[in-house]
């Protein structure tokens, strides 16, 4: 069984398949056909609605792709629909601005529109350009070009934040908390597929020796592919959302420990607190609702050709804690993939922890993506820099790509030409020329071998430019 | 409306929302409480199933087996349709044959996402899951996928067409300066955020209800009565709204309607098709790519002489719409610009490809494009900011430069006024001066600018089609009730046409309700497309209401003793002489008085004829202008850019209301400039859609809006036609405005080489191209 709220009423499902969307569930069982299905691949945030979770006293909300999410992680939590924001014949002010603003045309991705600008609404004190952005770019719309859905996110802070939300977020707390507190078994079974929730990392440990052939789901936003699209049906599903020791992330004096369960959106703050640039590349991984859902080991664990962070993890020198049972080794993330969509993971053992090294200084750190757009596209190359330099001597350098090769791989060629030299134009030209050496590139959709190559190399000597040892360049080389 | 509501309004009082002023879209606070209801969202009767398409799996080849057992036993399946199951038509080609609704083995298929056969299960996902099951072999066949492919086998879909003015030839060999070039242009994806749907429900003596999320309900309706083998009055086609068209359910939602019906038939019982997104994309007919080639002849000051340009048209496996758009692209291969001598050649190359489609624009965008890039060309080559040669080039009443190679006289000439205007405003000449200085000390980043304008021509080239109807109620509470021939998509046409009742009959518009569009009640309707919606079925409304108007006055004046000429509407009430009635009252009298308040209004197009023979004619009414003037700023290393300003003025006329309008203009340039840049379709060697979902197709973000983004409605422009209120079409000319990012980009790449050299930069401009080309400029300047 899983309990959690729609809205503010107290909602227990028993027997429903777990393979089931909470896309699915919202317009085939609950019949709340606000909710419209654009994609179904989490690209376009037609779906999107408003997931609520108690945080001690408090109560945060995010927006999620509702293709996205399976049913079994409404557990404990509140969810928010568009039928939910009008109160009576009203207009919450997120609606009205909207339509004030003349924010809807066709109509048929606004309901997303409206749970991306309300989740903003309860997050942000006053709005600004650059976040209202972030918060749509997961927003699909066709006709109206989006000013007008800009305009009304900056319109609603014009109405103070009280609403039905604010006047029940101590109950609705106090309801979640209580939910979280019953230490019920959390799961569903139904026509013979499983989806289990463990508390503890002794019983998710344990539940993977078991059933060897599980599925994990870490965010899921991978996953739910398989079943939308693909239309399998998993057997087993094991959730690591609530195992507690893996939703935490900590600061430890050498290294961040990051939690298995931690979501793109949980890690940014103190990510981007050691690797201030990385804030560009985590602002461009997904959408804000992908970030909200998808966590970090997850993204790992799927070995995607194009995994743009665990280039940038293997280029910090990030280590991966992985356990089976009661047995944990610690891996460098290079060393993780072994192969397409392969990994050194055995059979029931996962992902613990990330841990990201305290960079050592002075370093220099840098990570770039290029790909066709700029907001939620995946990389036709990803290049993410770590050096640490004596003046213009590299005295430590390690580099990586993601999108250049069938894994998310260090240039090891490129580095031995830069390794101890003093960075110059013939070091740089040499770097370039030996990435060459390191990948060879693939052409499809989003790039040819050609241009990722050329690109890649590009990006080295933008770094070099960046760095500030090639004069005539005070006009910038980054549009970022 | 409720009759108290009527009853108390506010007589007396100006009436509220009537044309010109700007109330929001109709269904707007239904949009954002999620009331509004699509197709997928209506409650579905008992018993109701769920039908799923097969797409095949390659470009081009024989069916030589289809084994469907595996299908008809899957999980929650009732029912399969092949092709020999279809008791009619089975041809679903909108204008010409040539689409079948699905292949039978020994069939050929003519491209990857063709219909094998279809399916009918108790849900959405078992259907789709079941038409995964068929076994399928295939035999390959020798493909076409590129223009280049089509056009070595002489394989077209229809004719080759040529409008020409004077010896182009001779005009260019004399000529001072001579360019030749070629441009390949890509086509786009519409994607509508709501796919395909149709929901079928059988009606009895062998009826079907259609809901369908269709621009063409008629030809819907038409095409499901051939399939089924009934008459068109046993089949009613019923669309509320749609959630995007832009032309892509002109023709294309009529296959799935077709097919739903044909096994709501064979069941007996409800049945809904969706097409997931997935399938959508692959199965869907999309803009048409194309090939220009030309050559231009010039004289030093950049006046253009002749042109000589070949229009080719990627039209993918079948004719569909493919001679009319060939026509529109012709139609605006000189986009704004007085050619003394032309040859334009039209040519429809087969690919073996899903068949290309109507897309907002029609042809236009990808001519203009091609006469655009020219234009800077020229610019170049004589060493003058492209905007000079543009003005230098225009349309003007002098000398005889106002008639187009196809022999239409230009009546309104708007465009200098208008680029003027916008020169000024968007402080074109100090930016320009600010970018090249820029430029100058920047090795890395550069920036670009154009302004580019746009002249659109507003009919259907297919003169039958500028015809439409409309049906109009007022009932005794004095609520009124409007049906019209249109399709509401999102622009806002529901709106506008109430606009047009409550100007008429001075009531505000809440009185009136839009009736969703449904050919039982309006029948022979044209498709909502080539921006003629309010155009064509607000002149039917208001000819409707003329009529209801016309008897009331002549009641009112004879039932009040007074003269006609002193009964009249204003401020919600008829106003006959000294005396005053309240518009709910006068319909209740006029009803006890038994006087008919209901009425057809119709209306055609006037003026327009077009002679395919002679390659001339008027075949628009006028010409809708616009300009638009874009900044990019361009890595070079990486090609990667962004469009930092752009500022717009478009001639709508006489707006009928300046907030919706807005609303085309700023949503069609964002979708053209998507087509520019960052929209690829791509195709792999057999055939197959790479680009076939949302993460490797990627339409612009909120992120990808300029940050500055001026529109400005032309002031006093009214229309010199008489039009609805002499206003101006919007729905497709603001795509075009797009053209001028496009160009900026090269202007940006052309910065590199000092502005000596022109960039090869074929459509969409994305990022790897524009490294491309930037490479070039920089090799060539090395030179």
């Amino acid at each position: 069984m899983i309990k959690f709220l729609v809205n503010q009423v107290e909602s227990e499902v028993v027997d429903l398949d777990p393979n089931t969307t909470l896309l699915e569930y919202l317009r085939d069982h609950l019949h709340r056909c606000g909710t419209k299905e654009g994609c179904g691949t989490g690209d376009c945030g037609t779906c999107t609605v408003v997931i609520g979770q108690a945080e001690g006293d408090g109560l945060h909300y995010q927006a999620v792709n509702a293709c996205m999410t399976l049913i079994g992680s409404l557990h404990g939590k509140q969810l928010i629909t568009l039928e939910d924001l009008s109160c009576g014949d009203g207009l919450h002010p997120v609606q009205q601005a909207l339509v004030d603003c003349h924010a809807s045309q066709c109509g048929f991705c606004i309901p997303g529109v409206a749970m991306s600008l309300f989740a903003y609404r309860k997050n942000h004190q006053k709005p600004d350009r650059a976040s209202i952005i972030q918060a749509l770019e997961g927003n699909l719309c066709r006709c109206t070009g989006y000013r007008p859905m800009i305009d009304a996110a900056m319109k609603m802070f014009e109405t103070d934040d009280k609403d039905i939300f604010s006047e029940s977020k101590a109950s609705v707390t106090g309801i979640l908390n209580k939910i979280q507190r019953e230490n019920s078994q959390v799961s569903l079974k139904a026509g013979g597929k499983s989806y289990f929730a463990p508390a503890s990392i002794q019983s998710l440990s344990s539940l993977l020796l078991e059933q060897p052939r599980a599925r994990l789901v870490a965010g899921g936003t991978d996953l739910c592919l398989e079943i939308t699209q693909s239309l399998q049906e998993i057997d087993v599903l094991i959730s690591l959302e609530r195992v507690r020791e893996l939703g935490s992330i900590s600061r430890k004096k050498d290294f961040l420990e990051i939690g298995a369960a931690v979501t793109f959106s949980g890690a940014r703050q103190e990510l981007t607190a050691l690797y201030p640039h990385l804030s560009g590349l985590i602002d461009r991984l997904g959408s804000l609702q992908i970030r909200n859902t998808g966590t970090l080991a997850g993204n790992i664990a799927t070995a995607s050709a194009t995994g743009d962070m665990s280039a940038a993890l293997i280029a910090m020198g990030a280590r991966l804690r992985l356990r089976r049972g009661d047995e944990s080794r610690s891996i460098r993330v290079e060393d993780f993939f072994v192969g397409p969509k392969t990994t050194a993971l055995s059979r029931s053992e996962f992902i613990e922890q990330i841990r990201v090294p305290v960079p050592a200084n002075p370093r220099f750190f840098r990570v770039y993506k290029i790909s066709k757009r700029t907001a939620v596209d995946i990389s036709s190359t990803c290049g993410a820099f770590n050096l640490c330099l004596d003046g213009n001597v590299v005295r430590s350098v390690t580099i990586a790509f993601a999108g250049m090769a069938e894994i998310p791989k260090r240039a090891k060629h490129c580095e031995q030409e830069l390794l101890g030299q003093e960075l110059c134009e013939a070091t740089v030209k040499r770097a370039m020329q030996a990435l060459a050496q390191d990948f060879t590139a693939i052409s499809d959709v989003r790039a040819t071998a050609e241009y990722r190559l050329e690109v890649s190399r590009n990006l080295l000597r933008r770094l070099f430019i960046e760095y500030g040892c090639v004069p005539g360049h005070s006009r910038g080389s980054h549009l970022a | 409306m409720p009759e108290e509501s009527v009853n108390q309004g506010r007589h007396g009082l100006p009436p509220q929302g009537v044309s010109g002023t700007s109330p929001g879209h109709d269904s707007a606070q239904k949009h954002v409480s999620g009331e509004a209801l699509f197709v997928d969202d209506y409650p579905l009767p008992a018993g109701a199933l769920h039908a799923y398409v097969a797409l095949g799996a390659k470009a081009r080849g024989r069916v030589t087996s289809l084994d469907l057992s595996r299908v008809r036993s899957a999980d929650g399946v009732v029912d399969v349709l092949v092709l020999d199951d279809i008791p009619g038509s089975s041809d679903v080609g909108q204008v010409f044959a040539g689409d079948p609704i699905m292949v039978n083995p020994g069939d050929e298929l003519m491209f990857s996402g063709q219909v094998l056969f279809a399916v009918a299960a108790t849900s959405h996902k078992l259907a789709r899951r079941a038409a995964r099951l068929a076994e399928v072999t295939f035999d390959a066949l020798p493909a076409d996928i590129t223009i280049e492919e089509g056009l070595a086998h002489q394989n077209f879909v229809g004719q080759a067409y040529t409008q020409q003015r004077g010896d182009a030839a001779s005009a260019i060999a004399a000529a001072e300066n001579v360019l030749k070039g070629e441009l390949h242009i890509g086509g786009q994806e519409h994607l509508y955020l709501e796919s395909q749907v149709s929901l079928c429900v059988p009606e009895e003596d062998g009826g079907m209800l259609v809901y369908s999320s269709t621009q063409s309900p008629s030809d819907v309706q038409r095409l499901v009565a051939a399939v089924l083998d009934i008459p068109m009055n046993k089949v009613i086609v019923d669309v509320r709204r749609i959630g995007g068209g832009f032309g892509g359910k002109e023709t294309q939602a009529t296959q799935w309607a077709c097919i739903a019906a044909l096994l709501a038939k064979k069941t007996g019982r409800a049945m809904k098709l969706r097409l997931s997104r997935s399938e959508d994309m692959p199965a869907t007919g999309k803009r048409h790519n194309f090939l220009s080639r030309y050559s231009v002849g010039f004289d030093n000051a950049g006046q253009i002489l002749g042109l000589d340009m070949q229009l080719t048209a990627g039209c993918g496996y079948s004719a569909d719409l493919s001679d009319a758009v060939i026509h529109r692209a012709m139609f605006h291969a000189d986009n704004a610009y007085y050619l003394p001598a032309a040859r334009i050649e039209g040519r429809q190359v087969r690919t073996h490809t899903v068949s290309s489609t109507a897309f907002r624009g029609f042809g236009a965008p990808q001519a203009m494009l091609s006469i655009e890039s020219i234009i800077d060309n020229i610019a170049r080559a004589v060493g003058k900011d492209p905007l000079e040669v543009r003005k230098l080039n225009f349309y003007c009443a002098e000398e005889g430069r106002d008639r187009t190679h196809y022999g239409q006289k230009i009546d309104q000439h708007v465009m200098h006024r208008l680029v003027n205007r916008l020169e000024k405003t968007s402080d074109y000449k100090n930016r320009r001066k600010d970018i090249m200085t820029f430029n100058a000390s920047s090795p890395v980043l550069k920036k670009g600018l154009s302004l580019t304008p746009v002249k659109f021509g507003i009919a259907f080239t297919q003169t039958h089609l500028n015809q439409a109807g409309a049906l109009l109620h007022i009932h005794k509470d004095g609520s009124i009730e409007i049906n019209h021939g249109g399709t509401e998509m999102g622009q806002g046409l529901f709106t506008k046409v109430a606009q047009v009742i409550a100007t008429e009959f001075q009531v505000d518009l809440q009185t009136i309700k839009c009736a969703p569009t449904r050919t039982d009640k309006v029948p022979n309707t044209s498709p909502t497309a080539a921006s003629t919606g309010s155009d064509l079925n607000g002149m039917a409304a208001r000819n409707a209401a003329l009529k209801i108007k016309k008897r009331l006055i002549r009641f009112a004046a004879k039932h009040f003793g007074v003269s006609t000429a002193e009964v009249f509407f204003a401020n919600q009430q008829l106003i006959a002489g000294a005396r005053k009635i309240a518009f709910a009252e006068l319909a209740q009298l006029a009803y006890l008085n038994r006087v008919s308040l209901s009425a057809t209004g119709y209306y055609r197009t006037p003026k327009v004829n077009y002679d395919k023979d002679t390659a001339t004619g008027r075949p628009f009414l006028y010409y809708v202008n616009g300009a638009a003037v874009s900044e990019v700023l361009v890595d070079s290393l990486t090609g990667e850019y962004k469009v930092t300003r752009v500022d717009i003025c478009e001639d709508v006329g006489q707006p009928l209301n300046p907030a919706l309008d807005r609303g085309q203009i700023e949503g069609g340039f964002i979708q053209g400039m998507g087509w520019l840049t960052s929209e690829e379709l791509v195709w792999d060697d057999q055939g197959r859609l790479e680009s076939r979902d949302l993460s490797r197709y990627k339409i612009p973000t909120a992120g990808d809006v300029p940050q500055v983004f001026n529109i400005e409605l032309l002031p006093d422009s009214s229309n010199t036609e008489l039009t609805i209120y002499h206003s101006k079409a919007v729905g497709e000319p603001p795509l075009m405005l797009a053209i001028s990012v496009w160009n900026a980009l090269r202007d940006a790449i052309s910065s590199i080489s000092n502005y000596q050299f022109n960039p090869d930069l074929d459509a969409p401009a994305t990022p790897e191209r524009v490294y491309l080309a930037c490479g070039e400029m920089i090799s060539r300047a090395a030179r």
